[in-house]
């Protein structure tokens, strides 16, 4: 989706390309409890879409795990988008011109000319969105609350030590954990898109 | 068969309207000063920019009419396209490269083996394109355009981005695929040196307008045109090999109408060879000279005088039984040997400053 998103924003222009581009990059701005509050309003039992995915396939997202990834999800989606449409916006367009006169439609380039060449930044992008989403703190504990072992995120089980006496020792270790994760992500995206970039010959 | 292309478009600064018919298959090149419009006339050929107004035919074969709605997008007109800097897929190796139009192309006559050797790609096939000089990357660009089947193969300024020793190292190629195979090709280039070794027709492009075109012989000897006012002009001439004298090592080539005598070269008595007298190499005579080691005295009568005010010189068009030559002079040289249109005149040239340019 975040692929899709942003391949429209970067090689199309259209009436509301400014707004759909508003509104893709709003979790990036709102506060994350707000974002969440609107996903609790909109995917919530009685939310227009909740009520809909409750009622026929009996799915719940409120205070479930799902719910937790949809929240993630959200937050971490412009970052994505951002990176992607980088990647995108930085192919020469003369490539895909060349894919035109040898016979290639639009989806043909698509898949063979524009993403492959954009491998880098959708990867760099891939990783850097999970790593964040690690550490998603006021979306989901708004949407999906904090249920350990199911929609508990790192930042809220730190957050939940540090509410118990003599938990410190706990969220240390947490805390640890959640900077090697950061640091360990950084590198893994740093690393994948220069291997990628080396192929390409950049 | 012929090609014809109508093309009227405007920008917001320039307007280009060109018009023009040159015998297909061949090669036409577009010549002309950079912006003159020559890339637009590439790009609206490939479907790549959709002008206000716009007619391509090939052999009757319709491939633009937008006065009649026709407009096939550039992923269905089969025309190739060689960019100035190749644009080479990075992704994919030269082999995925060159398959990748031949992929998607209708059975066609061109093969990927015959491609390969024509120029000579095969020992390049597993690389990858930034592994490539821009030679190679050229020759690749070029062969993945010919895969795709085209109908007509485009060729915007290809030579442009390379130096010297590398584009003396495609140009043998270029001349090799255009007598291969039977193609019509535009040429984009603003070199005189490309125009006299790959054109057989040319159209001057000016301020996105045809100054002139036809056969390119006939319009590199034209007195008249701003191209005879350049310092490298010089009229190209048609010519058969027609016989060596290895004792005076000597070649004598007959064209125009007229024998030209050139140091002698390898080619065998019969062949096609084109040469170029360049202009300011041409002495005019009104009598034979005596006692002079030059070997070609052509005799030709005045069909132009063409005045550059601002070097103070002229360009004297001599026509020949069939054919011209130009040759640069003083507007003094004129007066004193009282040259005038229809006036019978002497072409003296060096038989060392004649090129042979090979040719057909």
């Amino acid at each position: 989706m975040a692929i899709l998103t942003a391949w429209i924003l970067a090689r199309h222009r259209f009436p509301g390309h400014a707004a759909l581009n508003a509104f893709v990059h709003l979790p990036l701005v709102l506060p994350p409890v707000v974002t969440g509050w609107l996903l609790l309003v909109l995917f919530g039992i009685r939310g227009p879409i909740g009520a809909l995915l409750h009622g026929w396939f009996d799915i719940r997202l409120v205070f479930t795990t799902a719910g937790a990834s949809l929240a993630c999800g959200v937050m971490v989606f412009p970052i994505m988008v951002r990176a992607i449409r980088l990647s995108l916006e930085a192919a020469d367009p003369g490539l895909d011109m060349a894919a035109r006169t040898l016979g290639a439609g639009r989806w043909d380039r698509l898949v063979n000319v524009t993403l492959p060449l954009a491998a880098p930044g959708i990867l760099a992008g891939t990783i850097v969105a999970y790593v964040t989403s690690l550490g998603e703190f006021g979306a989901v504990v708004t949407f999906a609350a904090s249920i350990p072992g199911e929609t508990q995120t790192l930042p809220l089980a730190i957050y939940a030590a540090l509410q118990i006496p003599g938990g410190e020792e706990k969220a240390a270790t947490l805390s640890a954990i959640s900077v090697a994760l950061a640091v360990l992500g950084l590198a893994a995206s740093e690393y994948a898109s220069r291997r990628l970039n080396a192929l390409l010959g950049r | 068969m012929t090609l014809s292309l109508h093309l009227r478009h405007d920008f917001p600064s320039a307007k280009v309207d060109v018009t023009f018919e040159v015998p297909s298959p061949g090669v036409t090149v577009l010549f002309g000063p950079s912006g003159a419009g020559k890339s637009t006339i590439v790009l609206a050929a490939a479907g790549l920019l959709r002008p206000t107004d716009c007619r391509i035919a090939i052999d009757g074969q319709i491939l633009a009419d937008t006065a009649a709605g026709i407009w096939l997008p550039p992923e269905q007109r089969r025309a190739g396209l060689v960019f100035q800097d190749a644009k080479l897929f990075p992704h994919m190796s030269v082999e995925t490269n060159l398959r990748f139009g031949l992929r998607r192309a209708p059975p066609g006559p061109i093969r990927f083996d015959s491609v390969v050797a024509l120029l000579g790609l095969d020992r390049l096939l597993a690389r990858r394109p930034h592994t490539l000089s821009g030679g190679e990357r050229q020759r690749v660009a070029i062969g993945r355009a010919l895969l795709a089947q085209p109908r007509l193969l485009l060729m915007d300024e290809p030579l442009a981005s390379l130096d010297s020793p590398r584009k003396a190292e495609i140009v043998p190629y270029l001349i090799r695929l255009k007598t291969t195979l039977r193609l019509p090709i535009l040429y984009v280039t603003h070199d005189l040196d490309e125009v006299g070794r790959l054109a057989d027709s040319l159209v001057l492009i000016e301020n996105g307008a045809v100054a002139a075109y036809g056969p390119v012989a006939d319009v590199t000897s034209r007195a008249s045109l701003a191209l005879a006012q350049r310092d490298d002009a010089g009229a190209l001439v048609e010519c058969i090999v027609a016989a060596h004298d290895t004792a005076r090592q000597l070649t004598r080539l007959d064209g125009g109408g007229a024998t030209f005598w050139v140091p002698l070269i390898d080619r065998d008595i019969g062949r096609a060879c084109r040469i170029r007298v360049p202009a300011r190499e041409v002495i005019l005579a009104g009598r034979p000279p005596e006692a002079i080691s030059l070997h070609n005295v052509v005799p030709g009568l005045v069909r132009a005088i063409a005045a550059d005010p601002v070097r103070r010189t002229v360009v004297v068009e001599i026509g020949l039984p069939s054919g011209a030559l130009l040759a640069r002079v003083t507007p003094d040289a004129v007066a004193r040997l009282g040259l005038a249109p229809g006036e019978p005149v002497l072409a003296l040239i060096k038989s060392t400053s004649i090129e042979v340019l090979g040719g057909g």
